[in-house]
């Protein structure tokens, strides 16, 4: 047997060998391209081309432009929401900020309720809180003016929700905990040191508080404030539950009116642009901001940390953490909990008020809130299993570099991140609802809609799972004998197991309450709570709301639970 | 013929040349170093023996199949190896039994044959106690074992071994070393086990190969290495050494105008002539303090110690030769001690002088 012809035969075997394996991946590459085109470049495709042509002809034309911003009314809407989010962005760091700093470096009691409360507030569904707000704060009826008329025998209420402010106070309710998290685990990092070096020179709890480290957390919190702006000019279920009866106009609601008979998707397009605009340009800032933390992350987790003793302002600082629960999380629920088991939410705590009825009617009598419960369920479980399937094979060819260009896979997977919900939605609209797919109203169209909006959540969340197993896991492996396929499924993912199950129920939570780009997708078959919740109140029953809401909450803790069981406490507020 | 070939093996990421026609045989039951500083591409080189890498130009070939060439490679689970990784790669979600049980299960062996053997190497490693543990109940030298018992197990056609021992201690790195080599005696496996420490080359190794910018510099046992070097870059790597100019005249090594004797000249190929470059090792000059009776063979100068440590098992001299400004190190046992200045003779043993080029 001579070398050469070895060779020969070896290499001339080998060949079809070599494209066996090979195909498998480049099929897979091929299907993993189509898949995230369809799911996030197409939508998004469609909407920038529609905003430029006429309904029905589809003619080059700058007149939906025209139209979007031809009226007075149109431009206040963006002034709104502009004002609207720095707002609620001001007010979120103004309640976050000090929990942070009490939770993360003294020694205030009720840590854990403190942080119970973040995750409550957090998990909330917005649209819930402000439906609260609206029994707590409504200029009329609510809670706190009733029993402020009867106390002090004035004739005007002491708050009214129906204002600027007072929706800019309600988001910043349910927006504040992405604060926490931003500054807490920024705190987390500094040293004890940091803070020793300013009291030996002289400085005091608070000067070092002021001087030191603050200004370390500072791009954190300036991250926090962007993420919440963001937050908010995308929201629409506030907005519309408190903005619309008080006839403040923002560019959510203002898109949803241009989706109202006739639809006007071309121009809804066209108003859509700046809040992507603005969307990209601040999350890029946001990156920038948090890519030079160098000085806050070289302290590293090496230097010891102690606790600031406060003395008696412990208790102050607990009396914060104790009235943003109050007003957060206890009141909304206690006056939505209230109304839920009552006849007339107006009369009060009293027995002959009580009622079954309002679940009953929800559960057994309405022709739709069963079928939207189960709606929401399969929609968000469907499209959970979706984003992490796909998110994870996006993430293992992106972080094992197997093929070149990867990193357009992952800069697609992470690319609905900068793009606002509503505008996903009316992407998706305008790609598939008509024809030729005809999906509108369709689960397929919302489920879809949703595996694209929360695939960053499950893609972040894979990645950082398959970059902490080693490559030499699977090296090793191989070298025994298994194919790459087999060497992931026997060593691979058992490793990746509870990550993956954390990514897949915070997209489950986060889908199964998801309002703003439901609401643009659904039909009568397919509506899912979140939607049903928002036209019940419109119609203003909110006994029977309540009700819904406490299903609502119901299911969501108990995911929240499972996951918290299986996964860890942490697995909802990890910053990512 | 031989067990492992790697022919003009070469690996370029671009313009970057890594590993650079890497020429290397190894006969079977053989067991090779490939040493050098990082980046001098002999983990490259391994990964390209075990398939992880394709090489873009030269081949490998076990038993004289041809295993990679460029455009055609067999992938890593089809060469019947096995390897030890930097990191041990012992997989958290399996016990000890299981992780060792792994390529033995995948080569469809019976049950009771898969449970004997993971018996018997579980044995070797002294690990059997603790087959039904989890890796993370197990410290790092265990978890080291179980990597050689899961490697070893499996009987490979060659075994590869990255930086094993890098991540231990010093004293479990002394121990591992010992362990690794008795493993080899009792298996004979033909293998190939990269390090940067030349301690855990010359321990382990029948040969080591020294890597310097991609390129094989020279092969050869641990003694001829150290005593023999025929490159500048292993003359320094490996060990101290002083490098010297010298010249070979009518085929004699003359150093600063004194012949070093036919003794020296042994290692001089026919030929040579003109300026070569000399290693003269520290433990090759004794320092006395008196001049030694002339007509010993060696050559003897007089020369001032000139800086002094002390190292615990010896002294470290640096010498300055009368008349010259070399710089010599020179070592000399611990009770004899030379105060900075003191004038000592410097007898230089004219065999251990190495040509490096």
């Amino acid at each position: 047997m001579s070398a050469s012809t070895d060779t020969a035969t070896l290499a001339g075997s080998q060949r079809p060998s070599r494209l066996r394996l090979l195909e498998p991946i480049t099929i897979l590459w091929v299907a993993l391209i189509a898949a995230l085109l369809v799911l996030v470049a197409l939508p998004l495709l469609k909407m920038f081309v529609i905003s430029f042509e006429e309904q029905d002809t589809g003619v080059f034309t700058i007149q939906n432009y025209l139209t979007a911003y031809g009226r007075q009314r149109y431009l206040d809407a963006v002034r709104n929401s502009l004002l609207l989010g720095t707002l609620s962005a001001a007010i979120s760091v103004v309640l976050a900020v000090p929990m942070a700093w009490a939770v993360s470096r003294t020694d205030m009691p009720g840590k854990g309720f403190t942080w119970a409360i973040v995750l409550a507030a957090f998990i909330m569904p917005p649209y819930l809180g402000a439906i609260g707000w609206v029994l707590l704060a409504g200029p009329n009826s609510g809670w706190i003016n009733v029993v402020w008329r009867s106390l002090t025998g004035a004739t005007d209420p002491l708050v009214n929700v129906y204002t600027f402010t007072g929706m800019a106070f309600v988001i910043a309710l349910h927006s504040f905990p992405l604060v926490f998290i931003f500054v807490k685990s920024a705190l987390d990092l500094i040293s004890s040191e940091m803070e020793d070096a300013a009291n030996i020179l002289g400085g005091g709890t608070w000067v070092t508080m002021r001087k030191v480290t603050l200004p370390l957390v500072w791009p954190s919190i300036l991250g926090g404030f962007i993420l919440i702006f963001l937050e908010t000019i995308a929201l629409f279920g506030t907005p519309a539950i408190i903005g619309i009866p008080a006839r403040i106009n923002v560019v959510t609601t203002q898109l949803w009116q241009f989706f109202e008979d006739p639809v006007r998707v071309e121009v809804a397009s066209a108003f859509a642009m700046p809040l992507l605009l603005v969307t990209i340009g601040l999350i890029a800032v946001q990156k920038l901001l948090l890519a030079r933390k160098g000085f806050v992350s070289q302290t590293g987790k090496g230097g010891e940390r102690r606790q600031v003793k406060l003395g008696p302002w412990r208790w102050v600082l607990f009396g914060w953490c104790v009235l943003v629960a109050l007003l957060s999380v206890v009141k909304p629920l206690m006056v939505l909990l209230q109304a839920s088991f009552a006849k007339a939410w107006g009369r009060g705590f009293s027995f002959d008020n009580l009622t079954l009825r309002n679940y009953q009617f929800l559960l057994f009598e309405h022709d739709m809130a069963p079928q939207a419960v189960w709606n929401t369920v399969w929609f968000s479980a469907t499209s959970a299993t979706i984003a992490v399937v796909l998110a994870l094979l996006v993430a293992y060819i992106v972080v094992r570099r197997l093929i070149r260009f990867a990193d357009a896979l992952g800069f697609l997977a992470m690319a609905p991140f900068v793009i606002p919900g509503i505008v996903m939605a009316i992407g998706f609209y305008a790609a598939y609802a008509g024809p030729p797919l005809s999906l509108y109203g369709s689960a397929l169209l919302i489920i879809l809609a949703f595996a694209s909006r929360f695939l960053p959540i499950a893609y972040a969340s894979s990645q950082a799972a398959i970059r902490a197993v080693h490559p030499e896991m699977e090296e090793a492996a191989r070298i025994l004998g298994s194919g790459r396929l087999h060497a992931i499924r026997k060593v691979t993912a058992p490793l990746l197991k509870t990550s993956l199950l954390g990514g897949w129920l915070v997209v489950f939570i986060v889908a199964s309450r998801e309002l703003s780009a439901a609401i643009f997708l659904v039909g009568p078959r397919t509506r899912t709570m979140s939607v049903l919740l928002y036209d019940l109140t419109e119609q203003g029953n909110f006994e029977v709301v309540s009700a819904f809401g406490g299903i609502l909450l119901v299911i969501t803790m108990a995911i929240v639970g499972i996951g918290m069981k299986l996964v860890g406490r942490d697995f909802m507020l990890r910053r990512e | 013929m031989p067990r492992l070939t790697l022919t003009g093996l070469t690996k370029a990421y671009g313009k970057l040349t890594v590993v650079d026609k890497v020429n290397l045989t190894l006969e079977e039951g053989e067991f090779v170093s490939l040493l050098g500083p990082s980046g001098c591409g002999k983990t490259t080189t391994l990964r390209m023996i075990a398939g992880f890498v394709d090489p873009t130009g030269g081949s490998i070939s076990v038993d004289g199949k041809v295993l990679s060439a460029p455009g055609a490679v067999v992938p890593p689970e089809r060469r019947g190896m096995s390897m030890i990784f930097q990191s041990y790669a012992i997989w958290p979600n399996m016990t000890v039994e299981q992780n060792v049980a792994f390529g033995l299960n995948l080569r469809k062996l019976p049950a009771a044959e898969v449970k004997q053997r993971v018996g018997e190497i579980l044995e070797v490693v002294k690990l059997n106690t603790l087959a039904h543990r989890y890796p993370a109940e197990l410290s790092g030298g265990q978890q080291q074992r179980v990597a050689l018992a899961r490697a070893i197990v499996v009987k490979p056609s060659v075994l590869l071994l990255d930086e094993p021992l890098s991540n231990l201690d010093a004293n479990l790195r002394e121990e591992m070393r010992f362990e690794i080599r008795r493993l080899h005696d009792e298996f004979r496996i033909t293998t190939v086990y990269v390090t940067h420490d030349q301690g855990e080359a010359m321990a382990t190794s029948d040969r080591i190969a020294v890597m310097n910018a991609g390129r094989i510099e020279q092969v050869d046992a641990p003694h001829l290495l150290y005593t023999r070097p025929r490159t500048r870059f292993v003359a320094g790597f490996v060990g101290r050494t002083n490098l010297l100019d010298a010249a070979v005249e009518g085929g004699q090594l003359v150093l600063g105008g004194i012949s070093l004797g036919p003794a020296a000249s042994a290692g001089v190929a026919e030929g040579t002539a003109g300026n070569v470059l000399i290693s003269l090792r520290p433990q090759a000059m004794t320092v006395l303090t008196a001049p030694p009776p002339a007509g010993d063979g060696g050559l003897v100068l007089p020369a001032a110690v000139k800086e002094r440590t002390y190292l615990g098992e010896a002294w470290d001299y640096v010498v300055e030769p009368q008349g010259t400004n070399l710089r010599l190190r020179a070592a000399a046992p611990p009770l004899e001690a030379y105060d900075v200045g003191t004038p000592v003779w410097l007898r230089v043993d004219p065999r251990q002088v190495a040509v490096v080029a």
